[in-house]
């Protein structure tokens, strides 16, 4: 009986620890988001929107860092993307479960954990240093390599889910591949798709390290991809550890913005995929 | 149908299915190209990286991990300061990170009311894609502040008599430095290593815990002696890739790590890690062996980080191939 | 596939009225460099699009960043409040002249201790950033201000952590009355520091002095006075404690004889005069010889030229002191001379 009571005693009090550890934990996750909130939405104005990043002491806005990195994360997804879903059409398709296949998806999941840091000095050394200047579309280029590991786990993961049924009844009218994949498959996953994209797009947006030497920064409006751009991860990261206190405002506001931005297709990719089915699936 | 109409439609078809085949061809090359382009970049991210750093690592040889030095005055550079405090901050992320995430994931898949899981568990999905910046500039603006009128003080006043601690907990209370950075990296990994153990915990067959619930096991002691064991190489992938993140975490640690190319036993002083370096140094390093040594760590960083990403992988893949039937 | 193709021409679309658009815009002057004069460059900047309509894209990235920049030819002009020396200018293919004037100021965090209140000497900095002396209360500061409270604290010596003019001039300042500190750490734009928290540009420091109590920071004056922070006054050559303000950098600017500097190179730390702020300095502009991109390296020449001419009130404001006529002169010179553009001088204003 004693035993059996000792036993009772330390189950609830690990589960109670357990309790108190999620406590602890969401604590400390609300807490950030409020204070994000709180203080991004002081901010918050019209002029946000509407005017450059102003000279320190002076007022004005986040615009040119905002179309900035609209700029560059369209650009990027519009290359990473494609190269991602079909590096994973090979995969699923034609690889399959071939050694090959094997090999680049593993190292793929590496890609994906990978710092970004390290892919920031890989373009400078590779697109900056031969330019011989910083510029959007090396800014561009680092999120696309960012986005393709991403794109390629994803996409992977949803053609997988479909059944190869489908295939077989294409293939048994007599058509190729290509087709099968073009005609059959991708629409049948095009939710799946959607998703991966969306996902893809949260991952590059809120980068920041890849695009300290790449892209740099621009006070003021440039939607020259040959040129530096401003874009808002850079802007928060030099506006926040400067002491003028317009400048920590429009930090925080920058801030609130972009995690808005990346909980939104968060949430709405997670959505999407609860109309594809099939396991949900989480990317890291 | 005559003759002709026949064999022009026969032609036809012909035709059409040469065309296909080249199509076919040409699409499978395409997406060949594109797959082995991922090869590609990280083989291109690790030549790259040793041909930007072998300036310094001709000058220094392999003495560049031992030495602390870091003078851009005298040109001599060394990486042990940045990977001391790349190792430490990302220790003490994972020793406050990992027992709160396994006591979350314990209450996520036992305790919790049914109807309150599905909303945490989206959330914390959700905290896990708010960008890391946005906890630097969290650590640096409440954090930092709150660490040094009281928490510090606190720690540095109730350590003094103990033997080792009170060099542990050191020196003036900056509120930024080694203790900081690795508590906001812990705050940042923790949604990470949250769901991963939580998926990991689903996967064990509930046969297996309905057995133990069967002896007479208490809810405790199924999750302890029967889960968790179950799920073993899912948690230690898990923790690994989290630290694998924390490793080459930039943002979050730079705006409190102190930026100081130092060692220092106590965990309150400022120190500096591998990304921080670069991320504050990389733009403004004047000559070559600067710029190369910056390179060598961020080589340095590519490799530690490939090498336990790997591994927890591999640890992953295995447990995938045990628990998911084949296709 | 038709959904893909009709995204893929918009995306393609938008990029190339992006470039075009981008292409189309005004010539953008930039410059990259030191932290030291951003907050008037910025205001100059300001004022000069108003006026003209172009931009400059001035990154403050410091003054090593800027020399490095220049180096590799990706901006229009460089900045540094480290002279390069005559040799270095000259075998990089350089052009160095100096744009504005400024001081050096040590602030501090300490709770009851007012702007302009504490008082310190050469040696006493020194000293806290060897790590010597930790404590507010320590007795050697105390001697400098009998009638200051200061609290029983540990100082938090603050520094730059990236490759700065102001860490030079602030660090040769220290060498030069210090022989422990030019022994132990030297002057350049980035040293060793034994002790404290290492920050990025004069704003990094600021923001980091006050945000941490008990700590003692260095920052161009602008970036004290426009942040209202606690600055310190110090005691000079002559043992006179001086006031930070653009009469003080003025009178140890006064003694330097720039007509006879071999480009430029000239360090106005530890003047003499009773009115001299002990560290004050110059931040220079560097440029190609042969300009590499002509039209713009003309507008930034034609900013430079409107700068100086213009530029005197909102400098003062911010207590910066603008070049006196004569040296501007010279430097009008020295472009007419030195920067050109296939063989011609390029610029040509009065």
């Amino acid at each position: 009986m004693k035993n059996f009571t000792r036993r009772k005693i330390r189950g609830a009090l690990a589960l109670w620890a357990s309790g108190a550890a999620t406590a602890v934990g969401l604590a400390a996750l609300t807490a950030i988001l409020w204070t994000l909130i709180a203080r991004g939405f002081k901010g918050l104005s019209w002029e946000v929107f509407s005017a450059m990043t102003p000279a320190p002491g002076s007022e004005g806005g986040l615009l040119n860092a905002i179309v900035g990195s609209l700029i560059m994360t369209g650009i990027g997804i519009a290359i990473g993307a494609p190269i991602g879903m079909l590096a994973a059409t090979y995969l699923s398709e034609y690889g399959k479960d071939s050694r090959l296949s094997t090999v680049i998806r593993f190292i793929n999941d590496v890609l994906l954990s990978a710092p970004s840091i390290v892919v920031g000095l890989f373009v400078y050394t590779l697109v900056v240093v031969t330019m011989g200047h910083f510029s959007a579309i090396a800014g561009a280029l680092s999120l696309a390599i960012i986005a393709i590991p991403v794109t390629v786990r994803t996409t992977d993961d949803m053609l997988r889910l479909i059944p190869e049924s489908m295939r077989q009844g294409s293939a048994a009218l007599g058509a190729q591949p290509w087709r099968t994949i073009t005609q059959i498959v991708y629409p049948a996953a095009r939710n799946g798709l959607l998703t991966g994209v969306l996902l893809a797009i949260a991952r590059i947006a809120g980068e920041t390290a890849p695009l300290l030497f790449t892209a740099l920064n621009n006070q003021f409006w440039s939607a020259n991809l040959n040129a530096p751009m401003a874009n808002l991860p850079v802007v928060i990261f030099q506006f926040a550890m400067s002491p003028y206190q317009n400048w920590q405002s429009l930090a925080w506001t920058g801030a609130l913005l972009i995690t808005a931005f990346v909980l939104f297709l968060s949430v709405a990719a997670r959505i999407i995929a609860g109309l594809f089915g099939g396991r949900e699936r989480r990317v890291e | 149908m005559t003759d002709m109409a026949s064999s022009t439609i026969a032609v036809e078809l012909a035709l059409r299915l040469q065309r296909e085949a080249r199509f076919e061809r040409a699409f499978r090359l395409l997406t060949l190209a594109c797959a082995l382009l991922v090869l590609a970049i990280l083989g291109g991210v690790a030549l790259a990286l040793v041909h930007g750093s072998w300036p310094a690592l001709k000058t220094f040889g392999w003495s560049f991990l031992v030495r602390e030095i870091w003078n851009p005055v005298t040109d001599e550079y060394g990486a042990l300061a940045p990977l001391y405090g790349t190792v430490v901050t990302s220790l003490i992320a994972m020793c406050v990170a990992v027992p709160i995430a396994f006591g979350i994931a314990v209450f996520l898949t036992e305790s919790c009311p049914r109807w309150l899981r599905q909303p945490i568990s989206t959330a914390i999905e959700l905290l896990a894609a708010v960008p890391s910046i946005v906890f630097g500039i969290w650590g640096l603006f409440v954090l930092a502040p709150i660490l040094q009128h009281t928490v510090q003080p606190w720690l540095i006043h109730a350590a003094a008599p103990v033997p080792i601690l009170n060099q542990l907990f050191k020196g003036p209370p900056f509120g930024i430095g080694l203790l900081t950075a690795g508590l906001v990296l812990a705050v940042m990994v923790l949604p990470f290593i949250t769901s991963v153990m939580r998926e990991v915990f689903l996967m064990t067959p509930v046969s297996l815990k309905e057995a133990a619930y069967g002896v007479g096991a208490t809810q405790w002691e199924v999750i302890w002696g029967v889960v968790l064991p179950a799920s073993r190489a899912g948690v230690i992938g898990g923790i690994m890739l989290g630290l694998g993140r924390a490793l080459g975490e930039t943002m979050a640690v730079t705006f409190v790590i102190g930026n100081a190319h130092r060692i220092s036993g106590s965990l309150l002083a400022p120190g500096t890690t591998i990304s921080a370096a670069i991320a504050n140094e990389f733009t403004e390093a004047v000559g070559d062996l600067y710029t190369s040594s910056l390179l060598a760590l961020g080589l340095l960083l590519f490799a530690i980080t490939f090498v336990i990403i790997a591994a927890a992988r591999l640890l992953l893949l295995r447990l995938e191939m045990r628990t998911r039937p084949t296709k | 596939m038709k959904k893909f193709k009709g995204l893929a021409v918009t995306c393609a679309s938008l990029a190339l009225g992006a470039w075009l658009a981008g292409s189309a815009t005004a010539a953008e002057i930039s410059g990259a460099g030191a932290t030291f004069p951003y907050p008037i460059y910025a205001k100059w900047a300001e004022a000069y699009k108003q006026k003209t309509g172009i931009g400059l894209n001035y990154q403050s990235i410091g003054s090593g960043g800027g020399i490095k920049q220049i180096k590799a030819a990706t901006v229009t002009f460089g900045a540094s409040d480290m002279p390069m020396k005559p040799d270095d200018i000259k075998s990089a293919g350089l052009v160095q002249f100096p744009m504005i004037i400024g001081g050096v100021v040590p602030v501090v965090n300490l709770q009851g201790v007012k702007p302009g209140e504490l008082v310190l000497d050469g040696e006493t900095v020194a000293k806290i950033y060897l790590g010597d002396i930790a404590n507010w209360s320590d007795a050697r500061i105390r001697s400098l201000n009998p009638k200051v409270t200061l609290p029983d604290q540990a100082i938090a010596p603050v520094y730059r952590s990236d490759g700065s003019g102001t860490n030079f001039l602030f660090s040769n300042y220290l060498s030069q009355r210090s022989s422990d500190f030019a022994a132990k750490i030297g002057a350049n734009t980035s040293v060793q520091w034994p002790v404290g928290i290492g920050a990025k540009g004069n704003e990094g420091v600021a923001n980091m002095t006050a945000q941490t109590s008990g700590a003692i920071g260095y920052v161009e004056y602008a970036f004290a006075k426009q942040n209202k922070m606690t600055f310190v006054r110090m005691k000079n050559r002559e043992g006179k404690v001086v006031t930070p303000q653009a009469s003080a950098f003025q009178a140890a600017a006064a003694n330097a004889d720039w007509a006879k500097s071999d480009s430029y190179y000239l360090i106005l730390t530890d003047q003499a005069g009773a009115q001299s702020w002990p560290i004050t300095g110059a931040s220079f502009i560097l440029m190609y010889r042969e300009a590499k991109d002509p039209v713009a390296s003309g507008a930034a020449l034609n900013f430079f030229a409107w700068a100086y001419a213009n530029g005197a009130p909102l400098a003062q404001e911010l207590d910066y002191v603008p070049l006196p006529a004569g040296l501007v002169k010279q430097v009008q010179q020295t472009w007419r001379t030195s920067i050109v553009a296939s063989g011609k001088p390029l610029w040509t204003g009065k």
